[in-house]
């Protein structure tokens, strides 16, 4: 069967036209099959997007409700009158205010990202571009350590920083992203593997160092790469739970993620107010993902995913 | 690598070119110094640390006590280890499987040609973006059997709902369905994947007479393996360390029904402070994921289809 495919992408010009399946289909049916075809296509294209938007409409809407409408059988889409003062009860009754908690999240994503991006596109430089002793025996190290769930290092690390009196600080959350990880530094350096080495040939020639290559040449172009990476890091910090839950316990210092459980077990009656909080908490990450979709997709297609 | 080296002039005099190569092994090492630092702290020493502490019997009073591997074996009779094993098992081989079908089928949808395409892409997409505790709270009040949205929905169509997270038998297919709502994430890897098949080969197997379904069993599929094999391995690996939903929710109720393996641990370790118990626990969730990766890239030979690797 897999000969049979070779065969055919051998035999066949690699013609430019766009067609997709959906194109080929319209060449072989008839318009009535065709249209019947059409109106399933849609079908089901709606009914999918209904399942998988419900909820968050749901949340929407329940943010809105005086807290009795919640259990109304039939489900009220609509409050008759929307109740904005869920959101502002819920942010000023938490103690202390979700502003502080907005704060200390904003501060640790930041941190964390500007560390990553710094480590991460620096090491992945080194494996892609410069010629040392044991380069590809460490890459291969480091491809390794990705199957190594974090649950095995938690504890020492954990201790780790306890012996440093650094426990209800910021610091081990932030600290570790400053040192990279595996998985960033594979995706750039498959980015600059990407990147023709004529341009850094020929700074060299005109007596650039490493350094410069990798300030004025590479990260330039690497722009899309990094802000995959930056998205994904926003993501990541902002929705992280473990983390915080293990070395924050002072109230003061919580994330908005830990101190939104928090919320929803103390107002447990007050369904909607925890609904507009969990929505609030996730308009940055809507609002990172969509401003960085178009460099995200790209993002993706150039990382290789094919292997 | 190689067009770098002979981009460099020929004839540059031997003892430049020696210290050349010493530069360029200072600089690789100082460019990946961050990593080192990383591995040599946050992952070999504290590997063997972990392992270390796995064979003491820890407590915050008396401090470590080398027990050997009592707590290895100690395992083999806790019944709630194998309770978390086989929740762990059922939520991912349940969860993956299921989840790599329904982001195929909906990048299959969202390949065809239809109106607003940015617009379903989104719609499907977005549940995906929406992780951990905020996902957690909503799909809460979303299998809520009283108010829930889903037993809403299935009284609409006539059928009374389980008690999902309150029962026992429906708790781990609670946390399946949460899962599922962000299957649209591996979608974009599918759609990537889907748009590089070339055209021709579908062209000829027109030709050839092959009907749509032929098509899509014999060029899609096979072509698609390489991404079907990465979100596998992903997949596995991320669901075998579920543990925030868990948390939040349920905390492993109700009578352990949804007690994950992470969670175990962090129980052991963060909640009993039994530290050597629980770095021995994530030894054996190491050892479990990597048998399980070990099994799928074994198995990849197999049904992994690669257009650019040579005929065997």
């Amino acid at each position: 069967m897999i000969q049979e495919e070779k065969a055919y992408s051998a035999s066949s010009s690699p013609a430019g036209l766009q067609g997709t399946q959906g194109a080929n289909w319209a060449l072989i049916l008839n318009k009535t099959q065709y249209g019947v075809g059409r109106i399933l296509l849609y079908a089901v294209l709606i009914l999918g997007a209904i399942i998988f938007s419900l909820p968050l409409v749901w949340m929407i809407s329940t943010s809105f409700k005086p807290d009795a409408l919640v259990f109304n059988m039939p489900i009220v889409w609509i409050p008759p009158k929307p109740d904005w003062a869920n959101y502002y009860d819920a942010w000023t009754k938490s103690v202390p205010p979700f502003t502080t908690y907005y704060a200390n999240t904003i501060f640790i994503t930041v941190m964390s990202i500007i560390g990553l991006i710094l480590s991460s596109s620096l090491v992945a430089f080194g494996f892609a571009r410069i010629r040392f002793w044991g380069r590809n025996v460490i890459f291969m190290v480091l491809l390794s350590t990705m199957m190594l769930p974090s649950q095995v290092t938690l504890i020492p690390i954990y201790l780790f920083w306890s012996k440093l009196g650094l426990v209800n600080t910021f610091w081990p959350l932030i600290g570790p992203e400053w040192l990279t990880n595996a998985y960033n530094v594979f995706l750039l350096r498959q980015f600059f593997m990407s990147i023709n080495t004529e341009l850094d040939d020929a700074a060299r020639i005109d007596g650039a160092g490493w350094f410069t290559i990798y300030s004025r040449i590479l990260m330039p172009l690497a722009r899309p790469a990094v802000g995959v990476i930056a998205i994904q890091a926003f993501a990541w910090n902002w929705n992280n739970y473990l983390g915080p839950l293990i070395y924050l316990s002072e109230p003061k210092k919580l994330t908005v993620a830990i101190a939104l459980r928090l919320f929803e077990t103390q107002q447990s009656q007050h369904i909607p107010e925890t609904m507009a909080m969990t929505l609030v908490a996730l308009i940055p990450v809507l609002l990172v993902f969509y401003f960085g979709q178009a460099r995200f997709i790209q993002g993706i297609v150039i990382s290789g995913v094919k292997g | 690598m190689s067009t770098q080296v002979a981009a460099r002039p020929v004839a540059v005099e031997k003892r430049t070119r020696m210290s050349q190569r010493t530069r360029d092994n200072i600089a690789g090492f100082l460019f990946i110094s961050p990593w080192l630092i990383h591995f040599l702290f946050l992952i070999a020493f504290a590997m063997l640390f972990s392992f270390g502490i796995s064979l003491t019997e820890t407590d915050l009073l008396s401090g470590a006590k080398f027990v050997g591997l009592a707590n290895y074996t100690r395992m083999w009779d806790d019944e709630l280890f194998w309770k978390a094993f086989g929740v762990t098992a059922y939520y991912t081989f349940a969860l993956v499987p299921t989840s790599i079908v329904i982001s195929l089928a909906i990048a299959l949808l969202m390949n065809q040609k239809i109106a607003f395409q940015g617009v379903w892409r989104t719609l499907y997409y977005l549940p995906s973006v929406v992780q951990g505790v905020a996902v957690a709270l909503l799909w809460g009040y979303v299998l809520n059997p009283r108010f829930g949205l889903l037993n809403a929905g299935l009284r609409a169509i006539g059928i009374e709902g389980p008690n999902w997270l309150y029962s026992e038998q429906w708790a781990v297919p609670g946390f399946i369905l949460m899962g599922l709502w962000g299957a649209g994430g591996a979608m974009l890897l599918y759609l990537a994947g889907l748009q590089g098949i070339p055209t021709p080969l579908y062209e000829a197997a027109e030709i050839d007479g092959a009907n749509s379904w032929n098509r899509f069993r014999h060029i899609t599929i096979p072509m698609l393996t390489p991404t079907i094999y990465f979100n596998l391995l992903i997949n596995i690996i991320a669901s075998f360390q579920v543990f925030t939903q868990v948390y939040v929710l349920t905390n492993g109720g109700p009578n352990n029904a949804t007690l994950t393996q992470v969670l175990y641990i962090y129980r052991k370790g963060f909640q009993n402070f039994q530290f050597g118990y629980a770095s021995a626990l994530a030894w054996v969730l190491f050892l479990v994921i990597m048998l399980f990766t070990i099994l799928v890239v074994r198995s990849s030979d197999g049904w992994v289809h690669y257009e650019g690797e040579l005929k065997k």
